[in-house]
């Protein structure tokens, strides 16, 4: 029955047709896995309510991805009954939709952050991440201080313009007023209507409690806060979630 | 069938034949001593955020010195500098003597590789302090630091792929084979999902291409396979030379070498969606992944056996022999960790052992046991061979390295196993009211004495680690000279002309 493999001394003389064959074999289960994922009527459930990031919750975004956050945070709830209780639905892939790259992660040395947003108050989030045990005796988790400290907005618009690249729907009109909406975002006293059109549901804050001065805090928080709760689940029905 | 045999799976044993061949030498005693001082730093920092988790005061309340920006630190220093560092040396010795060629592109091409790859791993590891990452999980470094590793990783195929080309054998040796489905595939997966467009071509930042969903398929596409290819099938390819070399015995099967080699490669490709169970990753990519993670366990085992049974008849050698104690207790960790990997791809073992230190226990049994003792046991051959020496400096060294180190290994996967299922079973127990019975922080102060004997582990693993450098520089400096082999004469005559 191994008679055949006589024949493989061929493949054993020739590195080009080894390694083409090599590559071929490897290509297929990958091609086979990931090509049919971007029919994206199959793969992304239809419900509403999904939107790009605000420019603040983008950089906050950025902060979240910068501190390695992934690394102890899942974004990414199971259909089990424990975690329907202790985190909420189960997360939908059109959630993360705009997500560049996805912050789903693969470890929870920390609770699952994919609803967390509303679920404390700002002060709490701002008091926990500058220093979580004061809030929280048991925890782990780093303090980050350190992002009472101004926000680098110079280049958000460069970076919704990278982000529309690659496919997020953000209009000429969202980039051009982007250092605006940020700023309208922090300020809890800025005119909400034109910041609101583009972008709903987005919620004024001083996030840090500190109106004066955008920070980097005031962006990680804005980014938390709204962490699942775009999409409105008691208009979502059950046919809306399949992915066929 | 026989004469194959002979030709292909002897080859080892015949490498000191040819004596006429100047091996290029000096760039692979470079990546010798750098995969020995990577892997020291690289467990250095698996120690430190192993304290970390167990004393967060230890994150020192510098931005820099958080976990989150560490943990990729420890996880690149040991996969990409102490790993890689690891296959370029071995695969660049094993395929001159394999082919009897020296190496395509000469000294230089060797150093290129060298100081490319270095620079590689020092801008990836300053970006991840500074916070510059792509938040990819093993593939953090930026756009500028991928594009850089593309360029050298081509080079290192050419290298390599040309040095085949010259062979004076007619077979290409098994071990080559694995090498190069591993840079083949690397080259494939890394281009594949670092796919990304730059904030500007002046900034550090950049935003991957593919969105949510698309992006964690490809993201463990990768993942997977940085496992299967980088991990495995590379270190396969030490395992298919330096085994056969210590014992002194051909490869066990030359039939279990060709059908495990291309079933393993074909079907590892499909296992990455096991880390994406009960996701909003559509299921039929699920189900794919679990079926073919599982089916994975039998080329997996194909390799341990065609690896463990090369000692037949030479199972004496693990008494006179430590280095090659190491080897062979590394594929027997392989075979663990491969049968441990198909349970956990399981979806109902996964919803529990998922997001736990399971995961981490695991992937350690196999980085630890598999890849790090291989390891060990080439740089033990190879630094008496690449420094004419007659021997490691101390043997008595190299057995405390061992059971150092294994007892270390041991340590971290049991308070892994204990702490992952105990998290898991905590965040799914309810009261008798049908109230979920534990808040999350109690599960993470439950975690606390199972990190501090994780750390304990770490800690034995990284003394025997510490104990290797100072042999092999001993080693270096202090052994007794060999006697000059042919082949050895002639490379230094080459060096003198």
């Amino acid at each position: 029955m191994f008679a055949w493999l006589r024949d493989h001394g061929i493949i054993e003389r020739n590195v080009i047709l080894m390694g083409v064959l090599t590559l071929i074999t490897v290509s297929i289960g990958g091609l086979a896995q990931i090509v049919p994922l971007f029919a994206a009527e199959t793969t992304i459930e239809r419900v509403s309510g999904v939107r790009p990031y605000t420019p603040l919750e983008l950089r906050g975004r950025d902060i979240y991805i910068r501190e390695g956050c992934y690394n102890c945070h899942s974004q990414m709830i199971r259909p089990f009954r424990d975690e329907l209780e202790r985190y909420g639905h189960f997360s939908l892939a059109a959630e993360s939709m705009y997500d560049h790259p996805f912050q789903w992660g693969s470890k929870r040395t920390g609770p699952d952050l994919a609803r967390v947003g509303g679920r404390y108050s700002d002060d709490w989030q701002a008091a926990h991440l500058r220093s979580p045990r004061a809030l929280v005796p048991a925890s782990i988790m780093p303090p980050y201080a350190f992002l009472d400290r101004p926000l680098d907005v110079s280049d958000v618009q460069a970076r919704m313009r990278a982000l529309r690249a690659v496919g997020v729907p953000y209009t000429d009109e969202m980039i051009a007023n982007a250092v605006a909406d940020l700023r309208a975002q922090a300020t809890p006293d800025a005119d909400a209507a034109p910041f609101q059109g583009r972008y709903a549901r987005a919620r004024q804050a001083a996030f840090d409690g500190n109106p004066a001065v955008v920070t980097e805090m005031d962006a990680l928080v804005a980014y938390l806060q709204m962490l699942g709760t775009l999409v409105d689940f008691r208009d979502v029905t059950p046919a809306q979630l399949r992915q066929p | 069938m026989a004469a194959a045999t002979a030709t292909a799976a002897l080859a080892p044993g015949q490498a000191t034949r040819a004596g006429e061949v100047a091996y290029v030498e000096a760039p692979i005693r470079a990546f010798a001593a750098i995969t020995a001082f990577w892997g020291v730093v690289g467990f250095l920092v698996g120690v430190v955020i192993a304290l970390q988790l167990a004393f967060p005061l230890l994150n020192l309340d510098l931005e820099w010195t958080t976990f989150g920006r560490l943990r990729p630190l420890h996880t690149s220093a040991v996969i990409f500098a102490f790993g890689g560092n690891a296959l370029l040396c071995t695969s660049l010795f094993v395929v001159q003597r394999t082919c009897h060629a020296r190496l395509f592109g000469g000294d230089d091409a060797g150093w290129f590789l060298f100081w490319g790859y270095q620079f590689v791993i020092v801008m990836a590891a300053l970006g991840y302090v500074l916070g510059i990452t792509q938040g990819k999980e093993y593939a953090e470094p930026e756009w500028y630091v991928d594009l850089w590793l593309t360029v050298v990783w081509v080079a290192y195929l050419v290298v390599f792929g040309g040095t085949i080309m010259k062979r004076r054998e007619p077979h290409i040796y098994v071990a080559n084979w694995f090498f190069l489905a591993f840079i083949i595939t690397v080259a494939l997966l890394h281009i594949g999902n670092n796919i990304s467009i730059p904030v500007s071509l002046g900034s550090s930042s950049s935003y991957a291409a593919p969105p949510g969903v698309q992006g964690a398929m490809i993201q463990w596409w990768y993942g997977h396979n940085a496992v299967g290819f980088f991990l495995t099938a590379g270190f396969l390819g030490i395992m298919y030379y330096f085994i056969p070399k210590q014992a002194n015995r051909p490869v066990y099967s030359y039939r279990l070498s060709i059908v495990h080699f291309w079933t393993l490669i074909f079907l590892y490709i499909w296992a990455g969606p096991h880390h994406l169970h009960y996701t909003a990753l559509p299921d039929w990519a699920q189900v794919l992944g679990m079926v073919f993670s599982v089916v994975l366990w039998m080329p997996s085992w194909g390799g341990m056996i065609n690896g463990l049974m090369t000692l037949s008849g030479a199972w004496d050698k693990l008494r006179t022999n430590p280095a090659l104690r190491f080897s062979v207790t590394a594929v027997g960790f392989y075979g663990m960790s491969t049968f441990e990997g198909p349970v956990m791809s399981i979806r109902a073992v996964n919803g529990l052992s998922h997001y736990t230190d399971w995961t981490i226990g695991h992937v350690h049994s196999g980085a630890m046991g598999w890849v790090g003792f291989i390891t060990f046991g080439a740089l033990y051959y190879l630094f008496p061979v690449l420094w004419r020496k007659k021997a490691i400096w101390s043997e008595k060294l190299i057995a405390w390295h061992f059971w150092l180190a294994t007892l270390g290994i041991v340590f971290y996967i049991t308070a892994m196993w204990v702490s992952g299922i105990m998290q898991g079973l905590m965040w799914r127990a309810y009261d008798e009211l049908g109230f979920l019975q534990y808040s999350f922080v109690e599960t993470v102060e439950a975690m606390h004495p199972y990190y501090v004997i994780r750390a304990l582990g770490g800690v034995l693993y990284l003394s025997g680690a510490l104990i290797m450098a100072f042999n092999l520089w001993k080693t270096v400096t202090d052994s007794e000279a060999a006697e000059p082999e042919p082949s050895a004469a002639s490379a230094i005559a080459v060096a003198a002309e």
